[in-house]
Formats: C-alpha cells, structure tokens, sequence
C-alpha cells in the first residue's frame, strides 16, 4: 500500500468509523426512529468502504462494479428504511389507540 | 367378520409366492398399518373396530404361525434397507424372534378380547386402540430387529405408544405416573442410543450375530468393552425394571387393566429382558461377556432384583401394585438365567419369558376383573371373591400356583431349569436363591389365594357396593355375573395355557421346545 | 432467452408476487399458481442436476464478473425442495388459516416475494447477489410478521427489521473488504483468493451478520416474539425456512473461505451449546404454546450449530452433511408444528399451556400432528430429526469430542421436558370445563400440517437417498 495520502486511507477508515458510529448507535439508541438513522450511517460506511475499492491509480479508470454494488445498496437501504418508517408510524398509532381506554384490541387492526 | 379376515390370511399365504421373503415385514405391517386406520375411526364405530381390531390380531396370529413353520424349515428371513451408508434397517426372523412374536401375538389377540370388553363404554376408544395396535408393532419390531440400530428404533416407538396408553385415564395421579415412565424410559433410551452409537463407532456394525460382534474391540480395548456393556445392559435394565431403575413400573400401574397387562407380560418389561438377552448373546457372544467379566455382576444385580421384588411385593395391599413388584422379581429371572452363562439356564430364561408372559397376564386380567366386577382394588378386600367370581379367581390361583412354581405348573419348569442351570454354572447359590424366592412367592400370594377362597365375603359396604354400582351403570338390573364373557373368558383361556405349556412341556413346538433350539444357537452347539 | 429451470425458479414467484398485489381478488389463486410452478421447476431442475451433477447459467447471458451466475448442485437443489414443498403445504395451510381478507390480500404478494428471494440465495454464486437476496427476504419477512396487525406483532416486527438490516449491513461491509482484498464476489473467487488478514475480517462480519440473521444465541433476542406473534401461515414460514437462508450462505462461506482456526470452530459449536440449553430453559417456562415453538426453533438453530462443529475442522468435509440434515429435518417438521399450533389455537381460543386442559374443545388431529413433529424435534427414531442427531453424535463420538454428545443428549432431554408439558395439556382430562367435545372426524385443514409433520417422520427412512443427493455435484468439494 502507496505511503502517501492516497484514498484507501481516506475513505476506507472513514467509512468504517461511520459504520461503527451506526453501529453503536444501533445497539444503544432509546429512540425508534434513531435507530433507523443508526442504520442508515451503517449503510452509508458500508458504501464508503465499497466507493474505496474502486479505486485506481489515476491513470487508470475506477472500477465500475463498486458503483454499481452501491448504487444497489442505497436502493435496498431506501425500501428498507421506508418499511421500518412505516412499521413505526403503525406501531405509533396502535400505541395511541391503546392508550384511549374505549378501543378494544380487536378493533385496532383495522386502524 | 373374524372369520372373514381369517379366510382372508390365509387367502394372502396363498397367493405369496414361496416363501415369501417379506413375511416378517408384513406381520410387521399387520398392527403398523391397523393402528392409522384405528385412530380414524368415530368414536361411535365400535363394531368396526372390535371387528379391525379381533381381525388384524388374528391374522397376525395366523401370520406368525407360518413364520415359525418356516423357521423350523430352515428358511432364513432377511430384510434390509440402507439408512445412512453402512447403517441398515434390518428385519430377521431367527428362533429367538420367533419366540417373542408368537408370545405378543397371542397375548395380543387375548388382550384385544379383554380390551374391548373393558373399554367397552369408555371415553377415547379410537385413540385408546390405535396405540395399542402401534404398541403391538413396535413389540413385533422390537423382536424381529435384526441389528441394534433397528432395535433402538423400535425401543422407542415402544416408549411412544406406551406412554398415552399408561395416562389413558387423563387424571392428575395419570399425568403423573406417565411423566415417571416418559424420564425413565425416554433416559434409558437415551442411553441406549448413546450405547448404540458406541457400538458403531467403535465396532462399525450394531448386528446381532450368534456369538457376538465384539471380539477384536474386547482384544483391542477391554475396557472400553466393559463401558459399553454397562450403557447398553444399564440402558435395557431401565424397561427391564432391574433395581435400582425399578420405580417406574409400581407407578404406571394407574394404566388401564389391559395395558399393565400387556405392559408387563409381553410389551415393556420383556422388551427390556429381550434387549439383553440380544446384547450378550449376540453382540458380545456369552464368552466373550463372561471372559470381560461382566456376566458375574449382572447376575448378582439380577440376584439382587429378585429378592427386592418380592420383599417389597409382600407389602403391597394394592393388588396391581403386589403384581408389579412381582414382575419386578420375575422378569429378573430372566436376566439372571442369562447371565449364568449356562446353556441350561438359558432354556430357564427364554421359557420364563414366555411362562412369565402368560402366568402375569392372566393376573392382571384377573385383578382387572376384580376391580371391574367387585370394586375390590386390595387384597384386603379379597374375601369371598372365588365365590362372586369362580372362573376369575380359578384361573388367578392357577397362575399365583405356577408362579409359585408348583410342578408341573409353567414356573416349575422354568425355575427347575435355571436352578439346573446354576448348579452347572457352579453357582450353588442360584438354588438358594430360587428357593428362597418362591418361598417369598408364596408369602404374597398365598393370603391372596386364601382370602378369595376361604373367608366369607363381608356384608356389602357402602362404599363398595358404591363401586360395583358404579362399575356397571347403565346395565340392565338382575342377576348376572359382575363380568361378561369379554372379561371373563381371557384369563380363563391364558390359565389354561399356563397349565399347557408346563404339562405338555416336552411336546413338539411347546415354547420349552423351541427354546432347546433356540438356545442352541445362540450357544453355537 | 430461453427459459432454463433456474431462471423460472426465481423469476415465478417474482412476477407472481407483482401480480398477487396488482389483483389482491385473485391472490390466492396467483399465489397458489405461482408456488406450484415454482415447486415444477424445481422439480425440473432437480432432475437435471441429478444427471449433470451441477448446473450453471449465466443470467440474461452475461458472465461474471459483470453478469449475474445462477448455479444448481445437490445441496442448493435439496433447499429449493425443501422450501417449494414446505412452501407449498404452508400455503395450503394458509388457505384456511387466513380468514380476514386483509391478511389474504398482503399474505401472497409477500411469501411470493420472500419465495424469491429464498430462491435466489440457493442459487446465487456471488456474495453480492447474497446480500441483495437476504435484504430481500428480511423486507419480505418482516412483512409476514407483522401481518396480524396486532401490536405485539407490529412490536416484534419492527424489533426484526432492526436485526435484519443491521445483519444485512453487516454483511455488506464483508463483501467490501472482501472486494478490497480480492477485486472479485463469486464463490470461484473466493476459493481463489490468498488467505490473509482482511479476508478474515470480512468472513468475520459476515459470519456475524449472519449468525444474526439466523438468530444463534445470544444474537436470538429477536426471533421468540416476532415468530410467535405472527400468524400461523408466516410463523411456520419464518420458522421452517427463513431462518435457513442466513444458516445456508453460512455453510457455504465457511467453506470457501476456511475458518482460521479450531478455536472459531469451537467457539460456534458453544454457542451453538448456549443456545441448546438457554432456549430448552426458555421454552420450559414459555407460557404460550407458539413461544415455546418458537423457543424450540432457537433450540434447533444451536443444533445445527453444534452438528456443524461437531468434528472441529478437520471433520468439517463431513461436518455440514449432518447440519444440513438437520437443517432440512427442522424446516419440515418446524412448519408442520406451527401450523397444529395455530390449529389448536383456533380451534381452542387460546394458546395458554397450562389451560389447554380446561378446554373441552380438543382438535385431536392437530394435537396429534403437534405430537408427530415434536418426535421429529425431539430426534426419536426413525424421523429424520433422528438421524440428523445420530449423524451429530457419531461424528462427534469418532472424533472424541464427547462434549458436543453431553450437550446435545441435554438438550434432548429437554425438549422431551417441554414438549410434554403441552402434552399433558392434550391428554388431560379431570380439569375439563363442561363435556368433551373430541375427535370431530376429520378437518381439510388438518391437512398440510398432518403431511408436513408426518413427511417429519417418514424423510428419516428416505435418509440415504437424500444424503447422496445433497453430495450432488461437490457442493464443497469442487470449484463452482
């Protein structure tokens, strides 16, 4: 590995740093929608570290599979963040309808 | 109906060819495939299935007696199927099998009858059937393995189908025992299956062959021989109700009638004998366990058995409870004539199996009748029950007379032969034994004996008329005997089985007979 | 293009689950339609690999690196099996099991979409591909979990969302270091590739991502509630076959991309121990009886944890045959279970263990189905759970590691322990409340769960043939 400056010592511990930081976030967050974001941030350290293995002496053209690997991964980061979004905004109602003492259990899944 | 499946038996041995290689997987099948088609019945078809039920045990009955026939010809049945590489499901049908098919066959044809006049109106008689046929199945299996692996796999299917037949009642005091059973024989089991695996790791086979498999591991490694010895012969002592892993078998007596009948006259106990038996004949070989030691402290644990049986039998005022603590004593007859390590005492052991079968089954049929009949439950309330049920009560004396061992009664010749067996083994102490045990016998069955025919039955107690009422609500008033011919008729038929095999003990194909020729294999005469 | 087995194994369900959602009033029957031709073509690809031995297919014709490989071999053949038929009984199940028209309408889109993923991790040859496919199936699973609507579901769900994605992503920064290391994702690759530090970083987030994903102790914090709380239907699913996907890429990788060291090995073998013994404790004092099926399932994950540690490294080559018996045992039997286990509840109106017994109602054929699967569970003869664990135990007994024998005696003892508590619920009768209404003749949709449970028992016969077929085309033998 190059002793100087290059992106591999840039953006490949940056990526893992951030993806620790999700991580951490992930496991410790209180709050739902937090730990949402938590992931996320794994996500994006993720597609840091794949960005990095891209990567060619200047000459040369990036390798384009990387690209294409994360462009694939924010997609699938997109729908899943979407489905926990609405899993919470569900569970917030179903906790709201809980709480009004004249709604029974078996009413609330039609909310 | 009977008849019909009969002709139908014996139009199917028509039509198989020769000797029909798969004879044994079909007696085998017979009871397997009942059992599914028994589960789906209605509770309200009861014709149809006393009519399965009598049909498929007498078939089986009739199958089985072909089976022996060709046996005695000399035809060799084998049946193998590939498990896992090198790993076979094996089906045989040597003397030795042939002897506990035929004893569960019959018993179980006899313990059908009796079954359906018990349960006649009794809650749960589809599941109650289906579990006994697959109880008769895996016994069958459980005779005719022809490796170790097989005959685990049937041990415990036997545990299985046992089980729901020993909580049939569905009380708490049911629960409970079941439970007992299930840690007992589910452990041993397990141990079993360990012990399995060992033989296979170490030995590369589980077969059961006259003489043994085990001669270059004894060679190689005595000790890990030894070890073995003890899993496998610890593991069957469990079914086998050895001390100290006897406990269970008092408290399974909270089973309906016909199943502690047939749990201890053919299905569990001797399950658990039978496993021995295959274990030191054919997996060790006698000389190969009697060179490592071992066959010394089994029949001292055997010896150990026997006397504690009968000790704790003579406390019992249960009737069941005294007959399971007899069995505890008998069936390790058995084992001790096993583990004498003399072809004599053998012919003891493997008639005793049969003997043993048909003297307890009568008893707890009786006992049955009893508690039927009578409501009597303790042999405290014993008195005058020869009168109130002579055909009961006669058939019960002559199997607590036979298991005395009053010759020329079934027990006689099995004791006779295993006290034969010890003086040829060098064990004087085996007589001492043998009469020390039936003078305990003797002590606990005699008082029974004396209160069913010499003491006038009390007046009637609330309680107890209570219970005869009970026993026969909803049948029409009058006077008749407290039980019918179903209940009636079994143990009468078994008596006089017992006094046949012990006075016709030498006739051609009497089980005394074919356990001379059993044994001669196994002690490769 | 011309269709081959493979591309219709993943591209049926795909496109049927696009259609169950544009026309929910026809879902069941696309939905059925769908799985059918989805089990025809596994069929199909099953008798081709049974005369080739494996098969590769480069999707819409572009080959690695650039295109997408499908491949085929024994082991990948016999988990498509598995879950086209499991599936497909399930879905039979389903039929009943479903009466609000909601949970219809989401039930098939979902499964369907879950079934190609499923698909698609059997037959993927690149780690990528894999972690496209996991992601699938966790969208698509949390989405049966929480069907029931209610709030435990909704609950549990959202707390498996978060483990999926977080094993998913996990995953994901593997295949980067893996890429970082050796500029390639196929599975050719990575038996390919040089051992060395970053590799094993990689294989070590994978491993972790997946064990997560597959819920090994003490990573199963979120399985027991969401697998209990789900319907019948995606409980039997998420139980029997979900969690086999995570199991399945796990296999592979660990053999393509060796362990480092026998202590890696042990180590899952223990936690595989852990959770044997905490999941038994766990279900023993489950008060519903879907917890303690769901407990049971943690149980059988560290089994089969144990089976692939069973022999140390050395005895790997063999290790995953016992694993992936087991594997194929729990999938079977763990579906039939959860469908007797919604049937009683039904039929009951309650799953409370210990009120089982007041019920006068009794659905004595889903008991006895319950009772079929527990054998298999359990491991007694001749289900192919039982061969599963006589596989485990003589490989452990040969190789003298009696420990893993100690443990997985334990945990059958057990779960003997805690199926008979439900046991005793069937069969006992003095605390009944009214007269017994019992053995109701038969119900149609006792089916799928009876055939599931007893298939449980009767594959232990059909062991042999299965075993040499799951050695089909080397699945760790051979360069894919």
């Amino acid at each position: 590995m190059p002793a100087d400056l290059s992106p591999h010592l840039i953006y490949g511990p940056t990526g893992i740093a951030v993806f620790i930081i999700g991580l951490v976030g992930a496991l410790c967050a209180q709050d739902r929608l937090r730990r949402v974001l938590a992931l996320k941030l794994c996500s994006v350290g993720a597609g840091f570290l794949l960005i990095t293995a891209a990567w060619r002496e200047p000459p040369a053209a990036p390798d384009p599979v990387p690209h294409a690997l994360v462009i694939t991964g924010i997609v699938v980061m997109i729908s899943a963040t979407a489905v926990a979004l609405a899993l919470i905004r569900r569970l917030k109602s179903l906790e709201a309808e809980a709480d009004t003492p004249q709604d029974t259990p078996e009413a609330s899944h039609d909310a | 109906m009977t008849d019909g499946l009969t002709g139908l038996a014996a139009m199917l041995n028509g039509a198989l060819p020769g000797d029909a290689p798969l004879l044994p997987l079909f007696i085998l099948l017979t009871s397997l495939l009942a059992s599914p088609i028994l589960f789906a019945l209605p509770e309200s078809a009861a014709r149809l299935r006393t009519g399965i039920n009598l049909g498929v045990a007498a078939l089986k009955v009739a199958l089985v007696a072909w089976l022996g026939f060709k046996v005695s010809q000399g035809v060799i049945y084998d049946i193998r199927f590939t498990m896992l590489p090198g790993l076979e499901f094996k089906l045989q049908a040597d003397p030795l099998a042939i002897l506990f098919v035929s004893l569960s066959a019959i018993l179980w044809l006899i313990t059908t009858v009796y079954s359906v006049g018990y349960l006649e109106r009794g809650p749960h008689r589809a599941r109650f059937f289906g579990f006994f046929s697959l109880c008769v199945a895996a016994t069958v299996g459980i005779a005719m393995a022809g490796n170790l692996f097989t005959f685990l796999i049937f041990y415990e299917l036997l545990t299985l189908a046992t089980y729901p037949l020993v909580i049939h009642r569905g009380t708490a005091e049911a629960l409970r025992a079941g439970r007992i059973y299930l840690i007992y024989t589910l452990c041993g089991g397990l141990v079993l299956l360990l012990g399995t695996l060992g033989l296979w790791v170490l030995a590369g086979t589980t077969g059961f062959v006259p003489g043994g498999v085990l001669e270059g591991l004894v060679a190689a490694h005595p000790l890990a021989a030894q070890a073995l010895f003890v899993v496998l012969v610890g593991a069957l002592g469990v079914k086998a109700a050895l001390v100290p892993f006897h406990a269970w078998l008092p408290i399974a007596m909270v089973a309906p009638a016909p199943v502690s009948a047939l749990l201890h006259a053919v299905a569990v106990v001797k399950a658990g004998a039978f496993g021995i038996m295959r274990v030191v004949y054919e997996v060790f070989g006698i000389e190969t366990a009697q060179a490592l030691g071992m066959t010394a402290p089994l029949a001292a644990l055997a010896a150990v058995t026997i006397i504690f049986g009968s000790l704790k039998a003579i406390t019992q005022d249960d009737i069941k409870k005294r007959l399971a603590y007899s069995t505890v004593s008998q069936v390790s007859y058995i084992t001790l004539g096993v583990a004498l390590a003399s072809p004599i005492a053998a012919i003891g052991a493997l008639a005793h199996l049969i003997h043993q079968g048909l003297m307890k089954i009568t008893m707890f049929m009786a006992a049955g009748n009893l508690a039927e009949g009578l409501g009597v439950k303790k042999v405290s309330e014993m008195d005058g029950t020869g009168r109130a049920m002579p055909g009961t009560m006669l058939a019960f004396s002559a199997a607590a007379l036979a298991m005395i061992g009053l010759p020329p009664l079934a027990g006689f010749v099995s004791k006779w032969y295993l006290a034969q067996g010890g003086l040829d083994a060098g064990a004087v102490w085996v007589v001492a034994l043998l009469l020390g045990s039936s003078l305990l016998n003797a002590v606990y069955f005699l008082p029974m004996l004396h209160r069913a025919w010499f003491r006038d039955a009390p007046e009637p107690t609330g309680e107890r008329a209570g219970a005869a009422e009970g026993a026969k609500a909803g049948t029409a008033p009058g006077p008749r005997p407290p039980v019918g011919w179903w209940l009636a008729g079994p143990p009468i038929v078994t008596a006089l089985m017992v006094l046949a095999v012990g006075g016709f003990a030498n006739a051609p194909f009497s089980p005394l007979e074919w356990t001379r020729f059993v044994v001669a294999i196994e002690y490769q005469e | 293009m011309t269709p081959d087995a493979m591309s219709l194994a993943l591209f049926v369900p795909l496109f049927g689950a696009i259609a169950a959602f544009v026309l929910p009033r026809a879902a069941s029957v696309i939905g059925l339609v769908a799985v059918l031709a989805t089990c025809s073509a596994v069929a199909w690809l099953a008798r081709e690999v049974m005369a080739e031995g494996s098969m590769t297919v480069a999707l819409g014709g572009w080959a690695p690196p650039l295109g997408i490989a499908l491949r085929a071999d024994g082991l990948s053949v016999a988990m498509l099996a598995m879950t086209g038929a499991v599936g497909l009984l399930v879905s039979l199940g389903a039929l009943d099991a479903l009466r609000d028209a909601r949970q219809r309408q989401y039930f098939w889109p979902l499964w369907l979409l879950l079934l190609t993923g499923m698909n698609g991790v059997y037959l993927s040859t690149d780690i990528f591909n894999l972690y496209v496919m996991i992601e699938v199936i966790a969208l698509a699973a949390v989405g049966l979990t929480v069907l029931s609507g209610t709030r435990a579901a909704v609950q549990a769900g959202l707390e498996y969302m978060y483990a999926s994605i977080l094993g998913a992503l996990l995953f994901l920064l593997g295949v980067g270091f893996v890429y970082l290391e050796a500029g390639r994702l196929d599975f050719a690759g990575l038996i390919a590739a040089e051992p060395s530090a970053g590799l094993s970083a990689a294989l070590a987030l994978m491993v972790v991502g997946l064990l997560l994903k597959t819920a090994l102790f003490p990573l199963h914090f979120w399985l027991p509630a969401a697998h209990a709380n789900a319907t019948a239907p995606a409980s039997a699913l998420l139980s029997g076959l979900v969690v086999k996907a995570a199991l399945y890429i796990f296999l592979r990788l660990t053999t393509y991309m060796p362990l480092p060291d026998e202590i890696v090995i042990t180590l899952i073998g223990a936690l595989g121990a852990g959770a044997v013994l905490w999941g038994g404790v766990q279900a023993l004092r489950a008060e519903r009886l879907k917890m303690l099926v769901a407990w049971s399932t943690v149980v059988q994950i560290g089994l089969i944890f144990i089976a692939f540690a069973r022999a140390g490294q050395v005895g790997l080559s063999e290790s995953w045959k016992a694993a992936a018996l087991l594997i194929l045992a729990h999938g079977v039997a763990k579906a039939g279970m959860f469908l007797a286990a919604g049937r009683i509840r039904t039929e009951v109106g309650h799953d409370i263990i210990a009120d089982l017994d007041r019920s006068a109602i009794r659905p004595t054929l889903a008991q006895f189905t319950f009772a079929l699967a527990a054998i298999s569970l359990i491991g007694l003869p001749p289900s192919l759970g039982f061969i599963g664990k006589w596989s485990l135990m003589e490989g452990a007994m040969a190789a003298g590691y009696w420990h893993w024998v100690v443990v997985t005696m334990i945990g059958t003892l057990m779960s003997v322990a805690y199926f008979s508590r439900v046991f005793a619920g069937f069969l006992r009768f003095d605390r009944m409340k009214g007269e017994l209404a019992e053995h109701k003749g038969w119900a149609i949709a006792d089916v799928a769960p009876l055939t599931l449970a007893f298939a449980a028992i009767t594959l232990g016969l059909m062991a042999a043939p299965i075993l040499s077929f799951i050695e089909l085309g080397y699945p760790f033998g051979a360069v894919p």
